[in-house]
């Protein structure tokens, strides 16, 4: 069927798979999908299990080269490109391409992985004013992972997070991971809409919603910081490989700075 | 510049074209027409390029005033449409003079009707389309859908105020009327699910759900979430069962997964970029069209083909898109 193994010696010794996606996308996978299991989206119904870690750092930079490459050097008959945790789903134009053509030219393109510098990532600091209104699931965190607010906000804003792709709406970063000792499942039940700028965990997980929309993250704060803007020249605040701090603030600076954001 | 005035916008109507591609990497999706070969038959009886942005009406239509003259054409599915009380026929170009109202009425049929206006709806483009993208409040008019006494600009047309009268071949209709049999080639997880599985999804008549959208068409019916008897466990001689989640990738137009709930939802135009349930299927380029005319409580099936056979009948597709038939002068 729709699937071949490339045993290819990448930079970093992964192999890379093939597998047909639909008449007109491919997907290269950077691991050996094992089975099923579990990872959070930021909405659908609830998973009581947190994230199983199947794929690597190593995987997710594969990915972030592939997709750096392509779009320094754009194949002709490539229509769009998803970049996720460990894979690259590559939308084509099925009337001038065939799988396996854009297949044998990815191999080329795998080939030199390895020549491919990242650039240095981005810093970026997101103000969070957490719990109260903003947060209404911190209190149930804290009950869960035995904590004081105090003390899940001060881990949740003490590690640098990384940004593994952007997806599910747009300028949505998935980033992780979130020390083990916060690991939290997501909530059973989505809500119906979340406020945008909401903070949330899921599994080892966090992220912000850049627009209202359903979501089923447990909500610890909230950014007065815009995510995706339309009339702004970086439309989104964050971008595939970047590096994020969250920073606490206060009530009175999330109003100045929303204020001063609008 | 012409512009046109809603009077009355329908249940949701919204600017659309074909779509922004190239941006999956922001999580952006290409949103555009949910019936695209429509929305291109439309611009294209009225003298545009195929991928001018005009309006899509859901289930029920609205009411324009053209306040100045104007050339138009009706696709999709028949709304039932009016120009000052007098019929007008879908799959053709018409004239209206100055002050005229077109009413369009409530579905007769399928879920979407297009209103292409030569010279095309001329809003403020965002990432190169029109494409009104309704969760994230982004292109099209507002971002949103049309409300009363939203005035739309009409673009300049190519050759000024040029009216040929236009209609579509009957036979090329016939050859794309929108299906209700889906073909659908393997998902990336068609083989994380049994037999049974796959025998239940290719057998079963599924029924459209009220709450599908532009993002993704709900489906109810058989439930593939569930062990079928012990079949996966008998096939692969593992405990788990293949519904759920695992580690979120990009999704495809037309992707069908399946959620813990075992209901399939295929993932429509504004669909989410990437998504963590598995896949059992994809419906082929060339029925997603026929998605976007898929109303609530519809009942459909699948049917499976090979890589080939999808090609084909996309290529087949396209000739007659292309083709000198197409129209009638």
């Amino acid at each position: 069927m729709g699937y071949t193994f490339a045993a290819m010696d990448l930079a970093a010794g992964a192999s890379a798979r093939f597998q047909f996606a639909s008449d007109q996308s491919l997907l290269v996978y950077f691991d050996e999908q094992v089975g099923p299991h579990r990872s959070p989206d930021p909405v659908g119904t609830g998973a009581d299990q947190p994230l199983q870690k199947q794929f690597t750092l190593e995987a997710n930079e594969n990915v972030r080269k592939l997709l750096r490459l392509l779009e320094s050097e754009p194949l002709a008959g490539v229509r769009n490109l998803h970049p996720a945790y460990c894979s690259l789903l590559i939308k084509f134009d099925a009337l001038r391409m065939r799988h396996d053509e854009l297949e044998a030219i990815l191999r080329k393109y795998l080939a030199r992985l390895e020549e491919v510098k990242l650039p240095e990532p981005r810093r970026v600091e997101i103000p969070v004013c957490y719990g109260g209104e903003f947060g209404p699931d911190l209190a149930e965190v804290c009950a869960m992972r035995r904590m004081t607010e105090a003390q899940v906000i001060e881990l949740h804003a003490s590690v640098e997070y990384l940004v593994y792709f952007l997806g599910f709406v747009p300028g949505f970063a998935y980033l992780g991971e979130v020390p083990k000792e916060l690991v939290t499942p997501r909530l059973a039940a989505p809500r119906r809409k979340v406020p945008a700028g909401s903070v949330g965990i899921a599994g080892n997980q966090t992220g912000v919603y850049p627009f209202a929309t359903p979501g089923g993250w447990r909500l610890l704060g909230r950014t007065p910081v815009k995510m995706f803007r339309a009339d702004r020249k970086e439309l989104s605040l964050l971008s595939i490989g970047d590096r994020v701090r969250f920073t606490p603030i206060n009530a009175e600076r999330f109003a100045a700075l929303e204020k001063a954001c609008a | 510049m012409r512009v046109m005035e809603v009077q009355a916008p329908g249940l949701l109507t919204t600017v659309q074209d074909l779509g922004r591609e190239g941006f999956g990497p922001m999580g952006v999706s290409p949103s555009g027409a949910a019936d695209a070969i429509s929305l291109r038959l439309g611009n294209r009886l009225v003298g545009n390029g195929e991928g001018a942005a005009g309006l899509e009406m859901t289930l029920l239509g609205g009411r324009f005033v053209f306040w100045e003259d104007a050339v138009f054409a009706l696709t999709g599915s028949d709304f039932g449409a009016t120009l000052d009380g007098a019929p007008v026929p879908l799959w053709a170009s018409h004239q209206a003079k100055s002050r005229q109202t077109l009413r369009v009425g409530p579905t007769q049929a399928g879920a979407r009707c297009y209103l292409c206006l030569q010279g095309g709806i001329a809003v403020q483009d965002f990432l190169g389309s029109a494409s009104t993208h309704l969760l994230s409040g982004l292109g099209g008019h507002e971002g949103r859908a049309l409300r009363v006494g939203d005035v739309l600009k009409i673009g300049a047309a190519k050759a000024k105020d040029l009216f040929r009268p236009r209609s579509l071949a009957a036979t090329a209709w016939e050859r794309l009327a929108p299906r209700k049999v889906l073909r659908v080639t393997p998902g990336p997880q068609s083989d994380w699910f049994p037999n049974a599985a796959h025998k239940m999804f290719h057998e079963s008549t599924y029924r459209v759900a009220e709450e599908s959208n532009r993002m993704g068409i709900r489906l109810e019916g058989a439930a593939i979430s569930a062990d079928l008897g012990g079949a996966w466990r008998e096939e692969t001689g593992k405990n788990a069962c293949p519904t759920g989640e695992m580690i979120s990738e990009g999704v495809s137009l037309g992707a069908i997964q399946v959620p813990e709930s075992g209901k399939p939802i295929i993932l429509f135009v504004e669909q989410q970029t990437t998504g963590g349930y598995p896949k059992i299927a994809n419906v082929i380029s060339a029925d997603f069209h026929s998605l976007g005319q898929l109303r609530p409580r519809d009942e459909i099936r699948f049917e499976r083909v090979d890589w080939e056979t999808a090609r084909a009948l996309l290529r087949e597709q396209e000739e007659l898109m292309a083709s000198e038939e197409l129209f009638l002068e």
